[in-house]
């Protein structure tokens, strides 16, 4: 829980990793990839504020203690998520699979949840696995990773027909959130990776399970809102926005923040720290305080109390089902009520 | 004589298709030799090891066609330095041999409808920022600022000597849309008039694209200021 100005605000952080990059969980022959992997990440780190950057052997492998103080103790984090990214091709235990995350399931309790993940290139094995996986850990929640190298292959689509049986596997189980990220990516490698188009096509087949497409489909962020506005169970995934932007491009930040609230709105907007890339902390802090730096922004909606808190937490409590004490939820009709349909907004968009 | 200066100037005509910016103003140019028998050397940096193939592929190839059109040149070497497919693109650039050469099997070699694809982007931010100016008090005198008045505009009534109406028209032409005096001064996807009920929702949309294409440059600078100790003029805050 974070207070600030007498108010109070419930924290769910989305987006987070406990991850070993460090040497000795580099699969030989594909040191390159794990380094240059890891100092890539790192790179990011030092977009954040100067008295947050970590040195690099301290961000190939850091401890449950460290993420205690991080997340739970400095970073005022109610509910923490942890989202998986196996790279197995290049890290022997995997970047941070769901075993890795699951240490922490003890230590921390309801505090903290792990998600699964599934890649549809591994066909029944994996259908298998997924289920499995989500006997043991119980999780709400499935990180879909298109951009990993799978034997020879460089990538998978959402509108993969393999990826179809996995689908209906989620609904089957009530795995409902579905969060997905593109890149830094590479196939199809004659085409724009980066593309969300079968995020969008995927959202309309499954209008049961909600869509979360995380860092908000940077570095397309306008195919993004074009999709998040016609599609009712897309949600943005806030990671990277705030702990890349907010403090590097604070005018960047202002823009990308006034475009999400106008295009997606601030019912669909979620936090996400991408921990240990970013700490807590800061981030939350100057969301709080953010507000448009001048009044070139009045055209964009406005950062209310409401909106912060929602962004902060109330939004994803609702799609993890994670009860919100009751002095930190919004009285009734406190805030705007979304957008019903926004749809004629990208009538004729290119 | 080849200078190296006319080396840059080339360059320069080198677009990243991402970002819709320069080469030459991303810093992507690490070094640029140029010998006293007219033989030119360019090494490009790009900003993660990661970027994608695709686009790292086009700036390599468009760099020697650029530095090939320059007269009095003899042989020309570009080269991407550091990037985890730089091997495979090198050799196909040098080869001549496109993009299907550099990844045979992966791609079907052909990165024209990718390249249309962001020329569109490109000059729906472009067409944006002309109509922002139209608005602004701060634009050419004489200038109408209502919706109307400006989907009107044919070509021939902007200011022509405004980098960004010129930048629109070389983008018009090479997607081959209609950019005579008497066409209209702002297109849409098709080539068409926009009218004036469009026009609100319309410039919003390219405020939205120009931001995409401005933040990617912007964070793409910022990782190579990290990594190469580039310096970035756009930097808003000393980190």
């Amino acid at each position: 829980m974070y207070e600030k100005d007498g108010e109070k605000y419930f924290v769910f952080d989305t987006h987070l990793h406990f991850w070993d990059a460090s040497p000795a969980n580099w699969v030989p022959g594909a040191e390159e990839y794990a380094k240059g992997w890891i100092e890539c990440f790192h790179a990011y780190q030092s977009l954040g504020p100067g008295d947050t950057h970590w040195s690099l052997e301290h961000f190939q492998k850091y401890s449950a203690d460290d993420f205690e103080k991080d997340v739970y103790t400095d970073g005022y984090v109610d509910v923490a998520v942890s989202q998986p990214t196996y790279l197995k091709e290049w890290y022997a235990k995997g970047f941070n699979a769901i075993e890795q995350n699951a240490e922490l399931l003890d230590r921390f309790g309801d505090t903290f949840m792990v998600n699964g993940r599934f890649d549809p290139r591994e066909g029944e094995a994996g259908l298998a696995q997924l289920e499995a996986d989500h006997e043991q850990y119980g999780f709400k929640g499935v990180k879909l990773y298109t951009a990993e190298w799978h034997n020879g292959s460089r990538g998978w689509a959402l509108t993969d027909p393999e990826a179809e049986p996995f689908f209906a596997k989620c609904e089957e189980l009530a795995i409902k959130n579905v969060h997905v990220h593109k890149g830094p990516t590479i196939w199809p490698l004659d085409k724009d990776s980066f593309d969300v188009k079968d995020v969008d096509i995927a959202a309309t087949s499954h209008p049961d399970l909600n869509f979360v497409v995380e860092h908000v489909g940077l570095p397309r962020i306008e195919d993004f809102c074009f999709m998040a506005t016609q599609e009712p169970n897309v949600y943005a995934g806030l990671s990277v926005v705030v702990g890349g932007l907010m403090h590097a491009r604070p005018r960047f930040f202002a823009k990308c923040m006034g475009e999400l609230l106008f295009w997606v709105g601030e019912d669909k907007m979620m936090f996400g720290s991408d921990y240990a890339i970013w700490e807590p902390k800061w981030q939350i802090e100057g969301l709080v305080d953010w507000d448009y730096p001048d009044d070139t922004f009045s055209d964009f909606p406005r950062w209310t109390t409401a909106a912060k808190k929602k962004v902060l937490g109330l939004n994803a409590a609702r799609l993890y089902d994670v009860e919100v004490p009751e002095e930190l939820r919004l009285a009734d009709g406190e805030g705007t009520p979304a957008a019903e349909d926004d749809a004629q907004l990208v009538e004729g968009a290119a | 004589m080849i200078t190296q200066a006319r080396v840059i100037a080339a360059l320069a005509t080198v677009h990243d298709p991402e970002l819709d910016e320069p080469i030459t103003d991303l810093g992507f140019v690490g070094s640029c030799v140029v010998s006293d028998g007219g033989d030119v050397d360019v090494h490009l940096r790009l900003p993660t090891p990661q970027c994608a193939p695709n686009f790292a592929f086009l700036m390599a190839s468009d760099a020697r066609e650029a530095v090939r059109r320059v007269p009095g040149v003899r042989m020309v070497g570009v080269v991407l330095d550091d990037h985890y497919t730089a091997g495979e693109i090198n050799d196909a650039v040098a080869g001549g041999g496109g993009f299907g050469a550099a990844f045979p099997g992966e791609s079907s070699g052909d990165l024209e409808a990718l390249r249309e694809l962001f020329q569109r982007k490109a000059l729906l931010a472009r067409q944006g920022r002309v109509v922002a100016m139209l608005l602004s008090p701060a634009g050419p005198s004489g200038t109408p600022s209502d919706h109307a008045a400006v989907v009107a505009l044919c070509v021939a009534d902007l200011p022509p000597d405004h980098s960004e109406v010129a930048r629109c028209l070389v983008l018009r032409r090479e997607l081959g849309l209609p950019c005579g005096p008497s066409d209209p001064a702002l297109v849409a996807g098709d080539g068409s008039r926009l009218t004036a009920e469009e026009l609100p929702l319309w410039l919003r949309r390219a405020r939205l694209v120009g931001l995409s294409l401005e933040s990617n440059g912007g964070i793409c600078r910022s990782l190579l200021r990290v990594r190469h100790g580039v310096f970035d003029p756009t930097e808003e805050v000393a980190t």
